[in-house]
């Protein structure tokens, strides 16, 4: 058996270990902390400060967030856009994440034809713009031109349709779907790729016992892959309350009608830059930015604490 | 993440700066800040051309960024010290921010500036009208662009009153060749700029109810502006189906393509639809309310140049800037440009008809500007945000007049205290 790694290490002098820790841990953390640590903790410093008219910064301490949070003309808004949020984050969570699974655990069966065709097709919308995306869904369900009346009348099924994206009812909803259609392709891959790693004696075994496949995809593969699982939740968590593209680019800074697709990345965007009359109020967006943060925060907190640590992983 | 987000913007505006920054640093050259990405071409083909025969000596670079970012992207410029010489300026507080951070000069001294009256002058002003910081360079007209071939199909004419125009309305929504009238509400601000702008000044009677509202005289809660919401929501059963959904460029289609017969219009899109539509268009101003004699229009300042505090060839940008007050100017911009009307006292000769006809409206018709604009949208709630927001909503029928009145009226009075 050849020598464990870190027992070379150990017993490499101090100074040649050091040495080698800066060549191939330093460029990663000088790259992380200029682009990542500095401006999150510059941001941070920002919201500390106002700005007078003249542009000059004073610091005013946690003013910004007592506004943010107390103030009915920032809280309205601000628990609006992250009540949305959550609508959003629950619509991949109960469809994105399903028929991700869904799908790999059928292109994971044996003997499915064109495999490779169907994992192309499906993971080809995640590697599109999403101004395309916007661009393209606008279109699909445009009341004037767009093929979805057409498709549902052929089917008999025209009463149905509506502009669900000018429907203050069906708008977030729309978006989150069309959200969905486009990054079905990841927990896809990510799921596939974990059931492809399941050795091949476990399911042999489960079929010698009488298993069919669907009870063994039930009881013996998704067990296995609840960590991938589990980690493409939190991905889908954190994409989700960072997300802005898709609201921007199809409804606009606004959000509307009457900001039922405004999420805290449009609400952000907004504070940070302003909307036409509206300036830009970059101490106060840095609050908004480090809310955010916060919320993404504790969300990865309560899943390490009370989610990962019950996840048992399977050495096979 | 959010904050990589925001480091990559900020990066990519820093970069940008960089090689502005590098390429405006030839002394006696000048270059323009711009959101008119769309008039590269014109500008390069025949505005400054047409400067260079006067001053041969003076190289000028148009150097336009997206209308979108324009306001964060000139604000890093400057706060960099790589902007250019010369800034477009955007009406009212976002110029007006740009000269008390002492980032553009005064142009007070350009001679030509007393060639434009005081509503002209009034979006690049301080509030107490002492100091004009930018040279008005065009305003938009709001009106009503017509099919001159689905008007004479369903046999209808130009409608003067309200009256006239909701049966012109209803004639060509029971012929039912063409949608009656093409607007959007996705967008929001077709139903704030193109309805509730466009028909309101003949309420509230133009800059005299601007004035009010700003002095505090008036409320939004008042009949005029009640009136003007009641008279937009009552356009829904007229507009196409799933308006709800239609966006601004939808609007724009639907109606170059011949199937609507009349347009809620700006004068910007003419230019557009010279493009593209293949009949015959007209122009009409907004219809006037029954009872009332004297009219109205929006007339809405919005385009402007000023010097770059920072610049070092202030010389050659106030010969510039001098240049764009002459009648010379003003001809080409008109006519390239059709729809962008010149704010020069000295009238000019526009060549596109339909162009012709809404600037013709000067003449019977008392110019205003949007009565959002100049003070009112500088607290939070944002006025012109909120005005979006509740035109959509009164023209989707989710919310009465009385209920949008109400809500702007509360949310300006949160923080707007009028000096009195």
């Amino acid at each position: 058996m050849p020598e464990p790694v870190s027992n070379i290490t150990v017993q490499m002098p101090r100074a040649k270990r050091a040495g080698l820790l800066l060549f191939f841990l330093g460029p990663a953390v000088a790259i992380y902390s200029l682009f990542s640590i500095y401006p999150l903790l510059a941001t941070m410093a920002l919201s500390t400060y106002t700005s007078d008219p003249s542009g000059a910064r004073s610091f005013v301490g946690l003013a910004n967030f007592e506004t943010l949070l107390g103030d009915a003309l920032w809280s309205k808004p601000f628990w609006n856009a992250l009540r949305n949020n959550l609508i959003f984050f629950a619509v991949h969570m109960c469809v994105q994440n399903p028929i991700g699974i869904a799908l790999a655990g059928l292109l994971s069966l044996p003997g499915v034809r064109l495999k490779g065709f169907y994992r192309t097709v499906m993971f080809l919308p995640t590697m599109l713009s999403v101004v395309i995306v916007g661009f393209s869904w606008n279109l699909i369900l445009s009341p004037l031109w767009g093929v979805a009346a057409g498709a549902l009348k052929a089917v008999g099924l025209g009463s149905l349709f509506a502009p669900w994206l000018g429907l203050e009812s069906s708008a977030l909803v729309t978006l989150s779907l069309i959200s969905v259609w486009q990054f079905v392709g990841i927990p896809l891959m990510l799921i596939y790729a974990a059931l492809l790693n399941i050795p091949e004696e476990l399911i042999d075994a489960a079929r010698v016992d009488g298993l069919g496949q669907f009870r063994i995809f039930f009881h013996i593969k998704l067990p296995l892959v609840l960590p991938t699982i589990s980690l493409v939740s939190v991905l889908t968590f954190v994409a989700n309350f960072n997300a802005f593209d898709l609201i921007y680019s199809v409804k606009g800074a606004l959000a509307g009608p009457n900001f039922t697709t405004d999420i805290l990345g449009t609400f952000f965007y907004r504070t940070f830059f302003g909307n036409q009359l509206q300036l830009g109020n970059p101490t106060m967006g840095a609050a908004v930015a480090t809310v955010m943060f916060f919320i993404i925060l504790l969300g990865l907190c309560l899943y390490l604490f009370l989610v990962q640590r019950r996840i048992r992983r399977y050495a096979f | 993440m959010r904050r990589t987000f925001k480091a990559a913007l900020g990066a990519e505006v820093a970069a940008l700066a960089l090689l502005a920054g590098l390429a405006s640093a030839k002394a006696g050259s000048l270059k323009i800040e711009s959101w008119r990405n769309d008039d590269a071409d014109i500008w390069n083909s025949k505005i400054i051309p047409a400067f260079n025969k006067q001053y041969p000596d003076i190289k000028i670079e148009f150097a336009p960024s997206a209308p979108k970012e324009y306001n964060a992207a000139l604000n890093a410029r400057l706060d960099g010290g790589t902007a250019g010489d010369l800034i477009t300026c955007r009406p009212f507080d976002a110029s007006l921010a740009l000269y008390q951070k002492h980032q553009l000069d005064s142009v007070d001294s350009i001679k030509g500036m007393d060639n434009f009256s005081d509503v002209a002058k009034a979006a690049w002003q301080t509030d107490d009208g002492k100091t004009t910081f930018c040279v008005p360079i065009a305003s938009v007209i709001a009106g009503f662009i017509y099919n001159k071939e689905a008007f004479a199909k369903v046999g209808v004419t130009e409608p003067k009153t309200l009256d006239e125009f909701h049966a012109v309305l209803d004639k060509l929504k029971k012929e039912g060749t063409y949608v009656p009238l093409v607007m959007g509400t996705a967008d929001q601000w077709e139903a704030a700029t193109m309805g509730f702008q466009n028909i309101g000044p003949d309420y509230w009677k133009g800059e005299t109810g601007r004035a009010n509202l700003i002095a505090g005289k008036e409320k939004l809660t008042d009949a005029q502006y009640v009136t003007a919401f009641k008279e937009i929501a009552s356009w829904a059963p007229y507009l196409g189906s799933g308006f709800q959904a239609q966006t601004y460029a939808d609007s724009q289609n639907l109606f170059s393509l011949g199937k609507g017969a009349i347009y809620a219009a700006g004068s910007w899109d003419i230019s557009t639809f010279r493009g593209q539509a293949k009949f015959g268009m007209g122009a009409f101003p907004p219809p006037q309310p029954a009872g009332t004699t004297d009219c109205y229009i929006s007339d809405h300042t919005d385009i402007a140049m000023g010097v770059n505090a920072a610049s070092k060839n202030k010389e050659e940008a106030k010969k510039f800037l001098e240049w764009l007050t002459t009648p010379e100017f003003a001809t080409i911009y008109a006519n390239a440009l059709p729809g962008f009307f010149p704010l020069a006292k000295t009238p000019v000769k526009v060549e596109d008809d339909v162009a012709a006809t809404m600037v013709g409206w000067r003449q019977a018709c008392k110019s205003t500007i949007r009565n959002s604009y100049q003070i009112l949208s500088r607290g939070t709630p944002n006025l012109e945000n909120e005005l979006w927001n509740v035109s959509a909503q009164v023209v989707n029928g989710k919310l009465t007049p009385e209920a949008a009145g109400k809500q702007l009226q509360d949310g300006l009075d949160k923080w707007y205290k009028p000096t009195k």
